[in-house]
């Protein structure tokens, strides 16, 4: 029977959790690396026992660890992030001049074809790329180096790249995202990048509809379908039909169109899952009922999923890259709250139920659907 | 041999059980003590000081002979007690990093 291989980052550790194909009973192990900020776990999908995980902390920074066994055992990686060349300056919060620093990686988004091949989204700002299994890490130059890099100015939570999406079907082509200069696409593998932030409109920044300046927080797409993107931004839910080349707003009935995580049903293309938070300045659900807004229409129309969810006293929120899906029938979805709980559905989302609780703040839930 | 003690979150990625004993030939300053125990323990590199012997990181600290050494030149000869094994050089995580 087929599986399901769980993997959550959290505030002060990694856990792994299993369940066969009826995903009813789950194993949990962990914490591993405990006491650690582990932002990513994220398994290649050309070999599913390769996983990577992001772990740091602030005395001692970045450690990339490496498991070649589904997350039994591991080992630490290269962690050397250099910039290349001479970094250069973006903007700080107070529009002055600021070098960039490595701080930490935020996002591990592993090759479609080759498990040695894994890319890093980093705070400040940039994409590395590993050809050896994590060994050691190149930048992407071109991304931060784009014209605009001088400009771009971080988010709340640092200017950080959390979105590597690999085009499944267009050789080379891929997009980044980040807080907050907006959304970025190459079409040759990473060596140019553009942005695409065209129809986003932000009230946080003088010209609405700038080129960047844009506090993307999440993009998803369908592997069968990858010109369709969808985002969730700081507010508003949006929508492109071009690979980006254009943005419309599909937020439709939603309570408040600000969150953090968006993704995609893994059989239905226009099937499409968002968890709203009240506000920018409220992190948590509108009337503490924590609500999963799913869309089968590609957005604008939108019903609350709320059988298992609590519908009272609810402040925790769901950060950006903590919510995922399987490929099994019908489609898992998953997600992991700052209050510990990792909630599951395994029909697509008409009905949750926690499959663990009370682990430190959850900040990335990744599924592994095995054979 | 020089006694070296890591905080516990880096003594479990190193996968160390207690203090580490290092022979150092040479003359012994915190850059050489560091220079050995990163040779001996690869996945410790970048997470006391930078890469290729950077600075210090900011929430690490230096301490010996009850003294605080974090702000020291590195190349500074260490206390002959460290270099003699009868004190140990601590590396400490801040209170402040956690």
């Amino acid at each position: 029977m087929s599986g399901v291989r769980v993997l959550a980052g959290t505030r002060k550790g990694a856990f792994v959790l299993t369940s066969d194909g009826t995903r009813t009973q789950w194993e949990v192990s962990g914490p591993h690396f405990a006491g650690w900020e582990i932002y990513h776990v994220k398994g290649s999908p050309a070999d599913p026992g390769r996983l990577y995980a992001s772990q740091s902390s602030g005395w001692s920074g970045q450690v990339i660890q490496r498991s070649d066994d589904g997350g039994a055992t591991w080992a630490p990686m290269g962690n050397q992030f250099a910039y290349q060349g001479t970094p250069g300056t973006h903007q700080w919060y107070d529009g002055t001049p600021h070098p960039w620093e490595f701080a930490r990686v935020w996002h591990l988004e592993p090759s479609l074809d080759d498990p040695d091949m894994v890319y890093a989204g980093v705070e400040d700002a940039g994409l590395f790329r590993s050809d050896d299994g994590g060994q050691s890490w190149q930048e992407l130059p071109r991304l931060r180096g784009h014209e605009s890099g001088p400009s771009w100015q971080p988010g709340a939570g640092g200017m950080c790249l959390h979105t590597i999406l690999l085009d499944p079907v267009q050789q080379g082509r891929m997009f980044a995202a980040i807080s907050a200069a907006g959304a970025f696409r190459s079409d040759d593998a990473g060596q140019t990048w553009r942005p695409i932030n065209q129809g986003l409109r932000s009230e946080g920044i003088p010209d609405q509809d700038a080129e960047v300046g844009h506090c993307v927080h999440r993009l998803a797409m369908h592997p069968s379908r990858p010109d369709v993107l969808f985002m969730q931004k700081h507010w508003d839910v949006m929508r492109s039909d071009n690979g980006g080349e254009s943005w419309r707003e599909i937020s439709g009935n939603l309570p408040s169109d600000f969150g953090f995580p968006i993704d995609v049903h893994a059989h239905e293309p226009d099937t499409i899952y968002v968890v709203p938070i009240t506000s920018d300045a409220e992190h948590f659900p509108p009337e503490g009922k924590l609500r999963v807004y799913r869309s089968r229409t590609g957005g604008d129309d939108w019903e609350p999923l709320t059988t298992g969810l609590p519908q009272e006293n609810c402040y925790v929120n769901v950060l950006r890259d903590a919510m995922a899906v399987d490929s099994l029938d019908s489609c898992g979805v998953y997600f992991g709250t700052t209050g510990g709980q990792i909630y599951a559905s395994a029909d697509s989302g008409d009905s949750w139920e926690p499959i663990v609780r009370d682990l430190p703040a959850v900040l990335s839930v990744e599924v592994q659907t095995l054979p | 041999m020089i006694r070296v003690v890591l905080p516990a979150h880096l003594r479990t990625l190193a996968h160390i059980d207690g203090e580490v004993h290092l022979d150092i030939a040479g003359p012994v300053t915190q850059r050489s003590v560091l220079d050995a125990l990163e040779a001996r323990y690869p996945m410790l590199r970048g997470t006391i000081r930078g890469h290729d012997g950077g600075p210090r990181r900011a929430f690490i600290r230096f301490f010996a002979c009850e003294l605080d050494l974090s702000h020291d030149p590195p190349d500074d000869p260490l206390p002959g007690a460290i270099a003699a094994g009868t004190e140990p050089y601590l590396i400490v995580g801040a209170m402040a990093g956690g």
